[in-house]
């Protein structure tokens, strides 16, 4: 038996992980681990905390996405309290949050998962990665994504306060309104972004999609897996990132289930492995069958894909014009293609940059009427986004004074988990063979995950405590026979 | 041309947010390429722990740590960096004095690690498994999990740290100007905080001319009960907000953005525990003369002393938490 190839840290994305690969003694890979060492304990510190700071204090599960936790608990104080922001508040958050989508999406497209594509899954390590791009594409290119990512998040901070940890949301609005001057600077700058992301949109076509070896890489049978998706959708089932209902198709693309978010716990749960500290996220009525895909097995899966792949189209029309180009071209729905990720999420980027220009163009975003005053706490509160890596819950039980006594976070890559440990280890069976290791196959095998762009910070700072509002009956083989509620 | 400057960039028990801080140096990070040699920097680059392990050591001008100790992993990585690296800094407020996630240190280790793996909603887990520090899974095959420390440490409470940069996350700002000192040649005293003021933030916040020369407050409000005047000081407005006890150089983004300073800077130069020098301003601007009184107030409205007052440094403070002083501890 050959000794094990650890790949650590695996790299660019965002927090720790580690990929563990088991050799036989031909030096071919018969599984592969990948690892997650990391945990912190955010919903534990929380309880005792006033509720008003969930959102500062959740931000700080994920830098990277931290627009996503604070408008999550955000929109779980709105629940918590029963106070509807004004409208333009509203629309300001959704305006916020669609910058903050694409100017993460981007952050992953250019720095975290594209140099393997752009610059090459082989290319020497000292390469693959921004600087690589740079050189690859040209000075000209690399500046505008940084020039125009910059200015996405210079008016984050504008209106959010800050956009490494945001300080705006309240229960019931925002924290200050925006003026007319700064929506003169935002339309102007949304025709800056709608441009970068139709110019992304040919890169991706241009350097991947006519690259016929890339091609045959996405569609190989090493990067497929035949899941659940899910997804948060409008009421036409098009794809919204800030609200609307959950909707989970099946492996053959049927509608499985649709539901508000204060149904969840009805419809998600948790499998523990004592080899990482994240938890592995599965449909509750379909139940946990191991690490296997199909149809009878309860593993699901979020972020770009499968919010595609759980919808029925697009918000804004020219993402719905790169929706229909994806799935015709691939020519069937739901994709399982792991690496189609990386297309998927060009086409949200799209409908991220029209969704900030439909949004700046709207000038209810400057009226002062940004807050409604709460009252008393309603005892408990559930708000749901689509954060950039997929479906984000928050859920937090207060007192009567509002000081938080249970929390609950469900994360976008606890749902990817199971997949993303199925990618992993297919790739590694599929790559690693009769002790040829490489570093661009090692490579190749952390794309597996990178596709993902899993956020291992936010996965496993994590800690649910016990909530008693169904219970559920299981036989001894883990089915479900009984709800009680 | 001299030698680029090598530069490796780690994260611990972080978020990330220290991550972008850098990557939003935008240009400027184009520019610094050429001047320096990112030899270790897990979220962008792809060099790996046994690249740096086969470094010699010192060979690295400048590692910048982020993000809390709080597993055995953490701890070695770190002193590996410290070993291979002439200068190491202490990049943000959790790796300063632990930060948001030091808050865990109010819990044990066994009360978190129960709550997540057994007793959540969400886990469905009959035979209680939880994470090991070896397991077998195959009859061949082990995998080894690092453990999670007891408690939330910073990082000059595992390692010798030559500088800090304040903040959570240190603003573009902060970091550009602690970048042109490190780079600049002309090194300040072992342990000094670069890039922000040591004078308070409220002697940078615009709204500090309409800060009253005697703040005297009867009630405290909470942020959400309260629509307040963006004009006025906050403070002065019955809203606790920190800037007169925290580090200026953040450009009060918070407070701009309407919201009170919540103290992500840490404290000014020499003093050592910023939440009691909080609670000592906030003493001082209570209006109560009977201690009945004032106590009862501080029940009512300081909801919760340790979250506002502690929030970024708990592992730092004489406080310390669940922990404070058990001998068994201290060897974890």
């Amino acid at each position: 038996m050959s000794k094990p190839i650890v790949i650590d840290p695996i790299t660019r994305l965002e927090g720790h992980g580690k990929i563990i690969i088991l050799l036989d003694d031909n030096g071919s890979a018969v599984d592969a681990y990948l690892q997650i060492p990391e945990l912190r304990g955010f919903e534990k510190f929380l309880v005792g905390r006033p509720a008003e700071d969930a959102p500062q204090i959740t931000s700080r599960i994920c830098g990277v996405c931290p627009t996503a936790h604070h408008m999550a608990a955000t929109k779980a104080l709105d629940d918590l309290y029963a106070v509807e922001p004004p409208l333009p508040a509203k629309k300001v958050r959704e305006l916020v949050y669609n910058l903050f989508m694409f100017e993460d999406h981007l952050l992953h497209f250019y720095v975290l998962g594209g140099p393997d594509f752009i610059v090459g899954p082989k290319a020497p390590k000292s390469e693959r990665n921004i600087f690589g791009v740079l050189r690859k594409v040209g000075p000209e290119v690399v500046s505008k994504v940084i020039k125009t990512r910059k200015t996405a998040r210079d008016m984050i901070t504008a209106i959010a306060g800050k956009v490494i940890h945001p300080v705006f949301g309240l229960p019931g609005g925002i924290a200050r309104p925006i003026d007319e001057g700064l929506r003169k600077k935002l339309l102007e700058a949304s025709n800056e972004f709608l441009e970068l992301a139709l110019f992304t949109h040919e890169i991706f076509k241009k350097v991947i999609l006519s690259n016929k070896e890339y091609v045959d890489l996405i569609l190989s049978d090493v990067y497929t897996h035949k899941t659940y998706y899910m997804g948060l959708v409008d009421e036409a089932n098009r794809v919204n990132f800030y609200d609307g209902k959950l909707r989970v198709v099946d492996p053959d693309g049927r509608e499985y289930a649709k539901f508000d978010v204060h149904e969840y716990l009805n419809h998600i749960a948790e499998h523990v492995e004592p080899w990482t500290y994240v938890r592995f996220s599965y449909l509750r009525n379909i139940g946990w069958r191991g690490f296997t895909d199909g149809i009878s097995s309860g593993i699901f899966s979020v972020a770009p894909l499968a919010r595609l792949n759980a919808a029925d189209g697009m918000a804004t029309p020219h993402a719905q014009e790169a929706y229909e180009e994806m799935f015709n071209t691939i020519g069937h729905k739901p994709v399982h293609h792991t690496l189609a990720m990386h297309w998927a999420r060009v086409v949200e980027i799209l409908q991220a940059a029209e969704k900030v220009k439909e949004l700046a163009e709207d000038p209810e975003i400057t009226d002062p009427n940004i807050r409604n005053i709460p009252e008393a706490p309603k005892g408990i509160g559930i708000g749901v986004v689509e954060a950039p890596r997929g479906v984000l819950i928050h859920h937090y039980e207060t007192d009567d004074k509002g000081i938080i006594r249970k929390a609950n976070l469900l994360v976008a890559t606890q749902h990817n988990s199971a997949r993303i440990s199925l990618s992993v280890g297919k790739a590694a069976k599929n790559l690693i063979k009769n002790g040829e290791v490489s570093e661009g196959l090692l490579n190749m095998v952390e794309m597996a995950f990178r596709a993902y762009d899993p956020c291992h910070a936010c996965a496993t700072h994590n800690l649910p405590v016990d909530f008693k509002p169904v219970i559920y009956l299981y036989d001894l083989r883990g089915n479900l026979i009984k709800i009680i509620k | 041309m001299s030698e680029k400057v090598k530069v490796a960039l780690y994260w611990c028990a972080s978020c990330g947010g220290c991550e972008e801080a850098v990557v939003d140096l935008g240009e400027d990070l184009i520019r610094l390429s050429n001047m320096i040699d990112i030899v270790f920097w897990p979220v962008a680059v792809d060099f790996k722990r046994s690249d740096v392990e086969e470094m010699p050591d010192g060979s690295i001008d400048i590692s910048f740590i982020n993000g809390g100790i709080r597993l055995t992993e953490h701890e070695e990585m770190v002193k590996l960096l410290r070993r291979k690296s002439k200068l190491v800094v202490a990049f943000g407020s959790c790796a300063q004095t632990g930060g948001v996630p030091g808050l865990a240190n109010l819990l044990s280790r066994d009360e978190i690690l129960r709550y997540i793996y057994v007793e959540a909603p969400t886990v469905v887990n009959f035979e209680g498994s939880m994470p090991k520090e070896e397991v077998a899974v195959t009859s061949r095959h082990k995998i080894e999990l690092p453990r999670l420390l007891k408690y939330v440490k910073a990082l000059d409470q595992v390692i010798d740290v030559d500088y800090y940069i304040p903040g959570c996350a240190p603003t573009p700002e902060v970091v550009r100007r602690s970048l042109e000192i490190l780079l600049g040649g002309k090194l300040p005293p072992k342990g000094s905080v670069l890039g922000a003021s040591n004078k308070s933030l409220c002697d940078e916040c615009d709204l500090n001319k309409t800060k009253p020369e005697k703040i005297l407050l009867k009630d405290v409000k909470r942020v959400h009960e309260v629509k307040l005047d963006l004009s006025k000081c906050y403070l002065a407005q019955g809203v606790i907000c920190l800037g007169p006890v925290t580090r200026g150089g953040c450009g009060t983004l918070c407070i701009k953005g309407g919201m009170p300073c919540t103290g992500c800077s840490g404290p000014l130069d020499n003093v050592k525990d910023f939440g009691a020098r909080a609670i000592s301003y906030l003493a001082s601007i209570l209006d109560y003369e009977d201690e009945v009184q004032a106590r009862k107030v501080i029940e009512e409205y300081i909801v919760d002393p340790v979250g506002w007052l502690y929030r970024y440094s708990l592992p730092k403070s004489l406080v310390r938490g669940k922990y404070q002083g058990l001998e068994s501890d201290k060897h974890e």
